[in-house]
């Protein structure tokens, strides 16, 4: 590709992405609404294309780019291609859950694919204000798809609160990355992190730049005591949305805090590591604690991802090379289980309006036993029982965090998962215990269909075969 | 199994016991070919699983899991035939259940790779907690969810003790663990958290009150599989794990082990008296012999604390082992007698009975013989376990044996008291006197766990030497001090 000058040729991904958000948008405006199946496949072709750029532009060596804005890595190639692969899975789950509804419309993918740019600029930012720009238009995308059902009030209660929260996060991200500044001169992450090891870590100035820091990127990741848009927003937002914002943000929120913390924060370690540590337990404690109250599987799924967001801290508190990789591993399956569930929901959907609470689940089994089954699975997973990947995922993180002496963390990690192994297997009991409410099998299209059964069990082989997922972690942040 | 569903007909059953019979019988060549003159592992499969952590796909069985195995292939086709007529709903499912959960106990008996053995160990609480919760009783979903979270709490913390081992190691295999120094300071620690994953799992008193619950909502066959085979995962990890590689702090410990031992042993011996319901009093009973397989295994540091001397630690040892063998042919068999009777009055109230042999002669015989093999009568596999426990307490400590020993009146005073309320005296009620007497499925089943009963009792030598030599070179281990 030697018409690109070489200088753009890291950034390629994103141009392709870019490109073809251009085109779908056009398309769109000229497509009857029965041809939105055209969009769909536009949308994906644009995946596609991005992915295979993402090959071209390489993913071995560290190459910056850009004026040194923008860095392509080994963990930048991963997590693009992951990126990718689960937008794609996203938009196949929207299209079914979109299918018939009056807000099916071609904006949906448009913007859908600017959050996943937003979201792949924050992957290879190599300055602090790329990173805030890619957050922030992968934030505003996501704050208007949650209203994407103009006719719900509860969705747009949920958007309202989504973005005044959001933009609250977003500036205190942005003053912490002002205080980094101020301290070290620079926004270049390289000249950051040297800066700061030499710099004084006890002063006020550093510590309250981390401190913000941590404030932004726990919101992003909906951490305890910053939680609070998380369960409205799954619980508002149309089904195919709650199922965006509940896995792919969570890889641009993962790359945020690698950046950040691992690489400009790293000699900080000792006080952003034990903070992160704080925030893991009580996301623990109350994720746990209070997905156990909850009547509405959305909202149980989301204080469940709050709890997972805890252990994924943890893997960042043990403050270790082997931690980081465990909480890449942990955000990975956790992403993979939670686009599962979501699935789910978005089974349940489809049979009508008011679905989505635990007690639409029962009787699962002898309606759809293949369902039940695939929702078991994912169940188990997020419980943390081999052979299933979400044990592997939690095993890590504990070995990182014992093989850095914090047992304390590892103990609160293993009790609170007991505490939540509760609300997974109310779940389990409601499909399989309990007789049916209604009738008759779910019926869900043969995409639809698909998907679910392929990524329920993906989770199970992973589970089966761990180790070249280790790998690709492990290589990705060697 | 699992996609065929019910559409293969009644093939299904054919299916799942052909399945488990064809494990049983190619288990057997394990028993052949079973060298039982060295302690080394034999039969070993070895294949890298995930090289980043040093885990291994590692199995390989000696003279304590070989036994172990065997009892599982040899109950799981029974239970699978126990289940034949009985259940009724989602039967495909049914035994799909208990052949994936006789694979997961086989790998619980024969991993040696630590990380292995907690993926067997943990992924069997799924099809155990579904057995319970789909064909369980009244109040199953309650029994089940404890059943789960007990277990899972209890082996979170060995998931904890196994990664420390592997950071001590760098990796898992369970060999290494063994010979590994630690001190006492990790030791203790280390100890507790196994001790906890298997003393739910065995269960000892204190943290035995899941197990009546789950075995009285258990269906039949699940009832059987937790008390022949799923408890005595918890014995066989205190052989695995507990004692050669924490062997100091399992001595500082052991009067503490002695103690509950002995407490299980003489408390849990009066509580099943009062007993009203059938199942409840045979899962007390388990407990209760439990306690003599505990005992058996810790009185080891009494005895040489008095006598200075190894003689009896492997009897203790070899004493428990036997225990948990014969128990799970006793306490399987037992399940079975009450399942039989519950199929055909639907209650398990010891009062709803009563001159059962009147109109089942067969299986009143039966349900005796079980009865008092369950309380130790010599000739039965009962005997032989018991026996050698208290002769080995003998030598640690006169009281202690004496405590045991009463287990020998209690045991018989509920088996014998049960025995006479439901088996003997004149017809009851009308319920029991329209009883038919056992099918030809069911007079099998008894037949062949009879068999069992009878073999280990009155010869029990093939068992004993089977362990002999493992049990030998745990001696050794346990008496060597790693501080």
């Amino acid at each position: 590709m030697s018409w690109i000058p070489i200088d753009y040729l890291p950034a390629l991904p994103e141009i392709t992405l870019g490109l073809g958000i251009c085109i779908v948008l056009l398309a769109d405006l000229f497509l009857p609404a029965k041809l939105r199946d055209v969009t769909f496949l536009l949308a994906m072709a644009t995946l596609g294309a991005a992915a295979m750029a993402v090959g071209e532009a390489g993913t071995a060596g560290s190459v910056v780019a850009l004026s040194g804005s923008f860095v392509s890595d080994p963990l930048a190639g991963f997590l693009k291609l992951f990126a990718l692969a689960m937008l794609a899975t996203v938009l196949l789950y929207s299209r079914a859950d979109l299918q018939g509804r009056p807000y099916n419309k071609g904006e949906y993918y448009v913007l859908a694919l600017f959050a996943g740019l937003g979201i792949l600029v924050m992957i290879s930012g190599a300055n602090l204000l790329t990173l805030y720009l890619g957050l922030e238009m992968q934030a505003l995308a996501l704050y208007a798809l949650v209203a994407f059902d103009r006719d719900s009030p509860v969705a747009a209660e949920a958007a309202m609160k989504y973005f005044v929260l959001g933009a609250i996060a977003s500036a205190c991200l942005l003053y912490g990355i002002s205080l980094l500044y101020g301290v070290t001169g620079s926004i270049q992450i390289v000249d950051v992190a040297e800066a700061l090891g030499s710099a004084d870590q006890a002063s006020a100035a550093t510590l309250l730049a981390v401190a913000f820091v941590v404030v932004g990127i726990a919101f992003k990741f909906g951490a305890v005591p910053f939680h609070t848009w998380v369960p409205d927003v799954y619980q508002g937002a149309p089904a195919s949305v709650t199922l965006f914002v509940g896995t792919v943000p969570k890889i641009g929120a993962f790359a945020l805090a690698v950046r950040i913390f691992v690489e400009a924060l790293a000699a900080s370690a000792e006080a952003w590591a034990p903070m992160l540590g704080a925030l893991a337990v009580l996301s623990l404690a109350i994720g746990n604690i209070v997905a156990i109250a909850q009547t509405n599987l959305r909202r149980m799924l989301a204080y469940s991802t709050i709890a997972h967001v805890g252990f994924i801290f943890l893997g960042f508190a043990a403050g270790s090379q082997d931690g980081v990789e465990a909480a890449l591993f942990y955000t990975v399956v956790y992403v993979l289980m939670a686009a599962g569930a979501f699935g789910v929901v978005i089974l349940l959907g489809r049979q009508g309006e008011t679905s989505d609470q635990l007690d639409d689940l029962r009787g699962l089994s002898q309606r759809s036993p293949w369902f039940a089954l695939m929702m078991l699975l994912l169940m188990i997973s997020m419980i943390g029982v081999p052979p299933l990947a979400g044990f592997y995922a939690k095993w890590w993180v504990l070995a990182a965090l014992l093989d850095s002496g914090h047992l304390w963390l590892a103990i609160a990690g293993v009790v609170f998962s007991v505490i939540g192994a509760f609300y997974y297997l109310r779940v389990i009991k409601l499909m399989y215990f309990d007789p049916p409410a209604e009738a008759g099998p779910l019926r869900p299209g043969g995409s639809l269909r698909l998907v679910l059964s392929l990524n329920a069990l993906l989770v199970l082989a992973i589970g089966l075969f761990p180790e070249s997922l280790i790998e690709l972690c492990a290589q990705a942040l060697a | 199994m699992l996609f065929a569903g019910e559409r293969l007909g009644a093939a299904h059953r054919w299916f799942a016991v052909g399945i488990a019979a064809l494990t049983f019988l190619l288990s057997l060549p394990l028993y052949l070919g079973f060298d039982n003159s060295t302690a080394d592992f034999q039969f070993v499969e070895r294949v890298a699983w995930i090289p980043a952590f040093r885990a291994e796909y590692f199995l390989g069985i000696d003279g304590l899991s070989l036994p172990l195995v065997l009892l599982t292939t040899f109950l799981t086709p029974i239970v699978v035939i126990a289940g034949w007529e009985v259940i009724k709903t989602r039967t495909a499912q049914y035994f799909a259940a208990f052949l994936i959960l006789e694979g997961l106990m086989i790998g619980v008996f024969s991993a040696l790779d630590g990380l292995l053995f907690y993926v067997f160990w943990e992924a069997m609480l799924i099809p155990m907690f579904i057995i319970i919760g789909i064909w369980g009783g009244e109040r199953r979903v309650y029994a089940t969810i404890k059943f789960f979270l007990y277990t899972f709490l209890g082996s979170v913390f060995m998931l904890l003790a196994l990664i420390y081992l592997y950071l001590q190691t760098g990796g898992y295999s369970i060999l290494g663990f063994h010979t590994v120094p630690l001190s006492m300071t990790e030791q203790m620690p280390i100890f507790l958290a196994f001790l906890f994953a298997f003393a739910v799992k065995v269960p000892m008193w204190p943290v035995h009150t899941w197990l009546p619950d789950a075995h009285v909502e258990a269906p039949t066959g699940g009832s059987v599989i937790l008390a022949a085979v799923l408890l005595k995962m918890g014995g066989y990890g205190f052989l695995r794990f507990s004692l050669p590689i924490a062997p100091d702090a399992s001595q500082s410990l052991a009067l503490l082990m002695i103690v509950l031992s002995l407490v299980a042993v003489v408390y849990i011996g009066f509580v099943a008296l009062v007993q009203s319901d059938l199942k409840k009093l045979i899962a007390y009973s388990s407990i209760a012999h439990m306690g003599f397989v505990t005992l058996g295994f810790f009185i080891a540091w009494a005895i040489l604390a008095r006598t200075g001397e190894v003689t009896g630690i492997g009897m203790g040892i070899t004493g428990g082992v036997v225990q948990m063998i014969s128990h799970g042919f006793i306490s399987g068999a037992l399940f079975l007698c009450v399942g039989i009777m519950y199929d055909r009055l639907h209650t398990r109230e010891i009062g709803a009975y009563g001159g059962v042999v009147n109109t089942m002669p067969v299986f009143a015989a039966f349900f005796v013989l079980f009865a008092l093999a369950n309380a130790g009568l010599p000739g039965t596999s009962g005997f032989v376990g018991e026996f050698l426990v208290i002769l080995a307490s003998f030598r640690a400590n006169f009281w202690y044996a004496v405590l045991a020993g009463t287990t020998l009146i209690l045991g018989a005073a509920y088996t014998l008291w049960m025995i006479k309320r439901v088996v003997f005296g004149a017809i009851a009620n009308e319920g029991v006197g329209s009883l038919q007497d056992l099918s030809r499925r069911e007079f099998l089943i008894l037949a062949l766990m009879a068999g069992g009963v009878l073999i280990i009792g009155l010869w029990p030598a093939p068992l004993v030497d089977m362990m002999s030599a493992s049990v030998d070179k745990l001696v050794i281990q346990v008496t060597q001090s790693k501080l």
